[in-house]
């Protein structure tokens, strides 16, 4: 038996409805110390209302959540202080400077930037050179760098940051992520959502986000490989033709694109990948495409995902 | 200038004062063809695409698109192109179908028209139930699906999608590229933007921007030879950080 503040931060049957609409059924999980957790799901699927349940800033209306060992709604004022938390949209003065948004995010809770600057100098020394310029005036990733330094300038012992990567291009996105990385590793407990499939990868453990519920919760590695078909990625020169032609194959499950390749499930659970190889290249072949490459490929999270929402419906063309 | 060619642009340019958002890109995308246009934030994508929409003049160089000169003829530029993106696509306020009418009044399309393609398209997607809900009652994915048929309603030459798939879901994200696809087999030309590397696998060709200027450019399979590259996400990493990789 662990005691209930062992864990950073538990969840349990959290309920949020805005009117007609359920924004979160039936939540729970638990977050341990100096975790990296990631929410990872689409847009409406709930990570924003938890975010603002877990930073004390809506309410939910059953289940209860301790952050910290303290209760979300009555302990607020005590967490407020304790907790960082990034709102998905980008909140800061957009006519201050960058050195002035932090300025004023210390002074807010009673500090001062020169006194925090050496556990946010990590972070901060990307932002010196431009400590200077407008917020409004920094590049999408720059912004996101900023807003993480405003959450950590009064020391948090934990980090909830909300959709932190979106919109930010590929090659920021991956800076972000090995900044989460240090944090975790000098010991923060980060709680952060994402869009992007891939990125759950940097997770310790994610929690699969669709439609207020949570569709699994384990490492990334234990949710790719949960994955129970026989997956197989098809490379051809007419890819689109190609798809559409693996759909009519008498076996196939779920067809989609993936990268450079198509992604072909067989419905025959425990089949050998090999002989499912061997037939569908004979099929293509058939089919006039005789420069299709077929192979037995690992499933990602982003597989996982799609044959969680019930994938043979949503492969249909549109 | 090549009729082939539905976007043909030499030596484009912007200039904001003493900074250079845009500085001489030359490049064309041929009739049908999908085109990721990539870029880091900040490296001139949006700028790029305000000018071949024909919303924002060149300082020197230019463009056709769809046959037409951004600069002496943008408003024949804007009626033969469609234009979507993630931020603003549809009215929320208004139903699916009042969003249809209005676009299609917009250009021009008779009431006959509007009626008989709003038909259709509410058959293709499956909203016929939808049709007269609000739009921000929708789901997102349905949402922008519905904004990509509505930026084709006129039937343009060329379509342009500035991050369509932004938060979308992965099926749905999926669904969208069949759209695309299907479009592009129809013979629209499709200039797309996108933060997911896995799409610009999706294109015939993409470009990547780097400060102001095309950094690389080719189908992916070459660019991914020319960088030795496993993957584009590598190929963008190196060119928009050189020093640092």
């Amino acid at each position: 038996m662990t005691s209930p503040s062992a864990d950073a931060v538990v969840a349990d049957r959290l309920e949020k409805r805005f009117g007609p609409t359920v924004a979160l059924a039936d939540l729970s999980f638990s977050v341990k110390p100096a975790e990296l957790f990631g929410f990872v799901g689409p847009d409406g699927g709930g990570k924003t209302t938890l975010f603002r349940i877990l930073a004390t800033l809506l309410v939910p209306e059953k289940g209860s959540a301790q952050v910290l060992g303290r209760d979300v709604v009555k302990d607020l004022w005590e967490l407020r202080r304790r907790i960082g938390y990034m709102p998905g949209r980008f909140s800061l003065y957009p006519d201050l400077s960058v050195y002035e948004n932090l300025r004023f995010f210390a002074s807010v809770f009673g500090t001062t930037v020169e006194r925090e600057r050496p556990h946010i100098a990590p972070i901060y020394s990307q932002l010196e050179p431009f400590k200077d310029r407008r917020a409004a005036a920094l590049s999408g990733g720059m912004k996101q760098k900023l807003a993480l330094c405003c959450a950590l300038v009064h020391r948090p012992e934990i980090l909830f940051l909300d959709e932190p990567t979106t919109g930010v291009d590929a090659v920021s996105r991956r800076e972000f992520w090995d900044l989460l990385a240090d944090l975790k590793k000098a010991g923060m407990t980060i709680l952060v959502s994402t869009p992007y499939m891939d990125e759950a990868d940097r997770c310790d453990r994610v929690a699969l986000m669709q439609a207020g519920r949570l569709l699994a919760v384990d490492t990334p590695q234990a949710i790719a490989l949960s994955f129970d078909r026989p997956l197989l990625a098809i490379r051809a020169a007419r890819r689109y033709p190609a798809l559409l032609a693996l759909r009519e194959s008498s076996h196939a499950h779920a067809v989609y694109p993936f990268g450079d390749t198509i992604h072909y499930v067989d419905a025959r659970q425990g089949e050998p990948a090999a002989a499912i190889a061997a037939e569908l290249r004979a099929f293509l072949i058939a089919r006039g495409f005789a420069d299709a490459q077929v192979e037995p490929t690992p499933p990602t999270v982003e597989d996982s995902f799609i044959a969680r929402m019930g994938a043979p419906e949503g492969t249909r063309a549109a | 200038m090549n009729a082939e060619l539905a976007i043909d642009a030499v030596d484009l340019t912007r200039r904001f004062g003493a900074f250079t958002a845009v500085d001489g890109i030359t490049f064309n995308v041929r009739a049908g063809e999908v085109f990721g246009f990539l870029g880091a934030n900040g490296a001139g994508k949006t700028t790029a695409i305000r000018m071949l929409t024909g919303l924002l003049a060149p300082s020197s160089g230019g463009a056709t698109v769809a046959g037409h000169d951004i600069a002496r003829d943008a408003e024949r530029v804007k009626r033969d192109i469609g234009y979507m993106s993630q931020r603003f696509s549809l009215y929320e306020d208004l139903t699916v179908r009042e969003n249809i009418t209005l676009y299609g009044g917009i250009y021009d399309l008779s009431s006959r028209d509007i009626r008989d393609r709003t038909k259709r398209m509410l058959e293709r997607l499956g909203l016929e139930h939808a049709a007269d809900q609000f739009v921000r009652a929708i789901p997102l994915g349905w949402r922008q699906k519905l904004a990509f048929s509505v930026a084709l309603l006129h039937e343009p030459r060329v379509v342009f999608l500035d991050e369509p798939t932004s938060g979308v879901d992965p099926i749905t994200r999926r669904q969208f590229w069949e759209m695309i696809y299907e479009a592009a087999a129809g013979g629209t030309t499709v200039l797309v933007t996108t933060h997911y590397m896995d799409e610009a696998e999706y294109c015939d060709r993409i470009s990547i921007m780097v400060a102001g200027r095309i950094g690389a450019m080719g189908t992916p399979a070459e660019l991914k030879t020319q960088f030795s590259a496993e993957s584009i996400d590598d190929v963008f990493v190196r060119l928009a950080r050189p020093v640092a990789s």
